[in-house]
């Protein structure tokens, strides 16, 4: 069986606030290398992990590296399907102008629907 | 039913090391394979050769080995994940001007590829996490 034949439906799944871990870095090498083997990458902003995608982060501050650009550079590498959970925003106060670009919002129903329809998910 | 494993915790700080190893042992009783077991993460402390746990208690990492041996598993240690936390083979070493590497032999240090392609030609990827 040839890995290159095949192409899957990759979820990445974010719940942690970035730089406490290094779940968000892990997260992102890991996101970009499965686009990088061309499978159907999506990724979910949920929990917690929606603030990865808040604006504004200076990670110098506490000596981590700013990973907003990376995200940024997301579509870059053909990542287009990049979604956040609406509930999770809402609890802790973000609107979509505060995040570093358009994502797609989605219901819990939709959050459902979107990982039903994946071969592998990946939690970080 | 090929099976491959991600495992994200250390051993012995959290269950998730050992759980995976007794459901790849269920699995393999179960006429399964497993393809690989991909550590990352603290994950990555699983792959040392060094780890001296006190007697009476598991070796984590030679369980592991025993296991690959006797069913052809690939143990591969994320090498991001492990040149962060100091588990290095004898050549990375070597190269970055250490003393000694510290990876066991029989486990591989290797990219994040490993872990997608075992996404890709497994039925299953299953991860055990804290």
């Amino acid at each position: 069986m040839s890995a290159d034949l095949i192409k899957k439906n990759f979820l990445f799944v974010n719940r942690k606030a970035p730089y406490g871990t290094l779940h968000g870095r892990e997260s992102i090498d890991a996101t970009l290398m499965a686009a990088a083997f061309e499978q159907a990458v999506s990724v979910l902003y949920l929990d917690d992990g929606v603030f990865m995608l808040q604006k504004g982060q200076q990670a110098d501050a506490i000596q981590s590296q700013d990973f907003s650009t990376a995200l940024e550079n997301f579509t870059t590498y053909g990542i287009q399907n990049i979604y956040v959970d609406q509930l999770s925003m809402q609890q802790r106060g973000l609107a979509a102008e505060d995040l570093l670009f358009d994502v797609k919002i989605l219901s819990a129903e939709e959050i459902a629907e979107l990982v039903d329809a994946q071969d592998i998910i990946l939690s970080y | 039913m090929i099976f491959s494993l991600s495992i994200t915790e250390a051993p012995y700080s959290y269950q998730a090391a050992t759980t995976a190893y007794h459901f790849a042992k269920a699995a393999l009783g179960k006429s399964h394979s497993i393809y690989r077991v991909f550590f990352s993460n603290n994950g990555v402390h699983s792959g040392s050769a060094l780890a001296c746990p006190p007697q009476g208690e598991i070796n984590i990492s030679e369980q592991w080995l025993e296991l690959a041996k006797e069913h052809n598993i690939d143990l591969v240690v994320c090498v991001a994940a492990a040149l962060r936390r100091g588990i290095l083979d004898t050549d990375e070493a070597k190269r970055r001007g250490k003393p000694f590497g510290n990876v066991a032999q029989g486990y591989t240090i290797s990219g994040l590829g490993q872990l997608i392609e075992a996404g890709i030609v497994s039925d299953r990827l299953v991860t055990f996490g804290a």
